[in-house]
């Protein structure tokens, strides 16, 4: 198991780089919602033996962020009616640079004493760092609002990752409310982009320093 | 040994038009048409091979040799590369380098054929594809420290022979890093969707097929096969990193290496299918993250 748990971890890390470097915000939100998908088999393939917590945890968690949040947003960029590209503060070579010295840095130096030596966790904390790391970039280099959400969607993921060293001792009630907090973050989110839309006829969040009283 | 030898040539010289045809197939497939035959690209290369050719007063020997030089080295490199389990003609310690740079050889042939002819089309597409080599080049090497490390060996044959060894011991994450790094070099180096587009023969959005634009007949016909050529040395490169199992029977394990070839050509048939073509200042981003990739797996690797 640690190999498959290994996989998809890589593979998140990868995933991390490529939607950092897309320059299409359909494209770059499909690939937030692959990674919700992976992250959702996870607490499946991570222990071994599937419990009715995990299962009900991983279809929840999977409907969730691969079907139900990116219609949630897609929806809500084809509302705006705006141009379907990211704007980023720094470019998308900068920012590939930067999520790459972030990977680098959390597989280097990042560990969690106690836990580190087994083989199959070696790579979770890691992962989890530079996924967060990734979701903060991606939050602070981008002007537009939907894109803002999808770093805030990555750095969830990040901390998902983190929560399954939990997933044992976690009660599936705070998973769920865990999630539940994320679709209410991205529902209001939605509500907002589509009023700052209406306010500004553009999802550039730069306007917002422009509100007064 | 003198069977698989003959059957490593044969799979050479034969078998690199077949996956341009499966790539073709399955991109008709995705867009609901019948779609050319699947032995449609020995058609069209026997069909130049038997045609006359017209060559430009303007330009030199270099011209004539671009696409034999080309083949000759995608040849040669062929002759490297194990194919599946089976060991490669040549192996010497350090041939990794000679691999690497025969591709190096190949694109400096082309470039300059394309640059003899004078023409401003293909001094751009010749411009492109050096640009996009200089990233893809150390991809490629990455990919290799990473076969080195895992086997502690410096020749083409027993690192990759050991790379599956990976698996077992716990080596998967980097395997798999290599494996989507080596993916995209493949489809840059061999000119294919989200780098370039095989298809057009618009001269603002292509690089391999600008180069050729002058050759005809005979020429074109080897500057086709010595591309499907690359792919499928290519190809056979990462089915090395794909496919980790071993029959033990000669001639199952050789059914393996051409069943996993095909399905490879599938694969990027699906791609061509579902992806556009990048713009090209995007193109650097794809290689610079393909870089990361095979870095962070030697990385992950040496930690």
């Amino acid at each position: 198991m640690p190999n498959l748990v290994n996989t998809i971890l890589v593979i998140v890390l990868a995933l991390n780089l490529f939607a950092l470097g897309n320059s299409r915000l359909m494209s770059v939100i499909r690939i937030v919602s692959a990674q919700g998908v992976l992250l959702g088999l996870l607490p499946l393939v991570m222990h071994g033996h599937i419990t009715i917590a995990a299962l009900l945890a991983a279809g929840v968690g999977i409907i969730l962020k691969a079907i139900i949040i990116p219609s949630m947003m897609l929806r809500a960029l084809r509302d705006a009616d705006i141009k379907r590209e990211v704007e980023p503060l720094i470019g998308f070579l900068p920012s590939i640079i930067l999520g790459a010295l972030a990977t680098g840095f959390s597989l280097l130096f990042v560990t969690l004493p106690g836990l580190a030596d087994e083989a199959a966790v070696s790579l979770v904390i890691p992962t989890s760092f530079a996924t967060v790391l990734v979701g903060f970039i991606l939050l602070t280099t981008r002007y537009k609002a939907i894109s803002q959400v999808v770093g805030y969607l990555v750095l969830e993921n990040g901390i998902f990752i983190f929560g399954l060293l939990l997933v044992e001792a976690l009660p599936l009630v705070v998973e769920m409310g865990v999630l539940l907090d994320l679709f209410v973050g991205i529902f209001v989110i939605s509500i907002i982009v589509n009023h700052i839309n209406a306010a500004f006829s553009s999802l550039d969040t730069r306007h917002l320093v422009s509100l007064k009283e | 040994m003198i069977i698989n030898l003959i059957v490593h040539f044969c799979l050479l010289i034969l078998m690199p038009p077949l996956l341009l045809g499966i790539i073709n197939k399955v991109k008709a497939l995705f867009a609901g048409r019948r779609g050319p035959p699947l032995l449609q690209a020995y058609f069209d290369i026997g069909k130049l091979l038997r045609k006359g050719m017209v060559i430009s007063r303007s330009t030199t020997w270099v011209f004539m040799a671009g696409p034999v030089v080309t083949l000759a080295a995608v040849f040669c490199a062929g002759t490297l590369i194990p194919l599946g389990r089976f060991a490669a003609p040549i192996s010497f310690t350090g041939d990794l380098v000679l691999f690497a740079y025969l591709f190096g050889l190949a694109r400096f042939f082309t470039t300059s054929a394309a640059l003899d002819t004078g023409s401003a089309f293909e001094g751009m597409g010749a411009a492109r594809e050096v640009t996009f080599a200089v990233l893809s080049e150390p991809a490629l090497f990455l990919v290799f420290f990473v076969f080195v490390r895992l086997s502690g060996s410096l020749s083409l044959g027993e690192m990759l022979h050991l790379a599956p060894a990976g698996y077992v011991s716990g080596a998967v994450a980097p395997l798999v890093l290599v494996a989507i790094g080596l993916f995209i070099i493949m489809l840059a180096e061999t000119c294919r969707i989200p780098v370039d587009d095989p298809n057009t023969h618009l001269e603002l959005t292509m690089i391999h097929e600008v180069m050729v634009l002058d050759h005809s007949g005979p020429l074109l016909g080897i500057a086709l096969y010595a591309a499907a050529m690359k792919l499928f040395v290519l190809s056979s490169l990462l089915l090395h990193v794909l496919q980790p199992f071993k029959s033990g029977l000669a001639w199952l394990d050789w059914l393996i290496f051409a069943g996993g070839m095909m399905v490879i050509a599938g694969t990027i048939g699906v791609v061509e299918s579902v992806m556009a073509r990048l713009r090209m200042n995007h193109v650097p981003h794809l290689l610079v993250a393909a870089i990361i990739l095979c870095g962070a797996a030697f990385v992950l690797l040496v930690r």
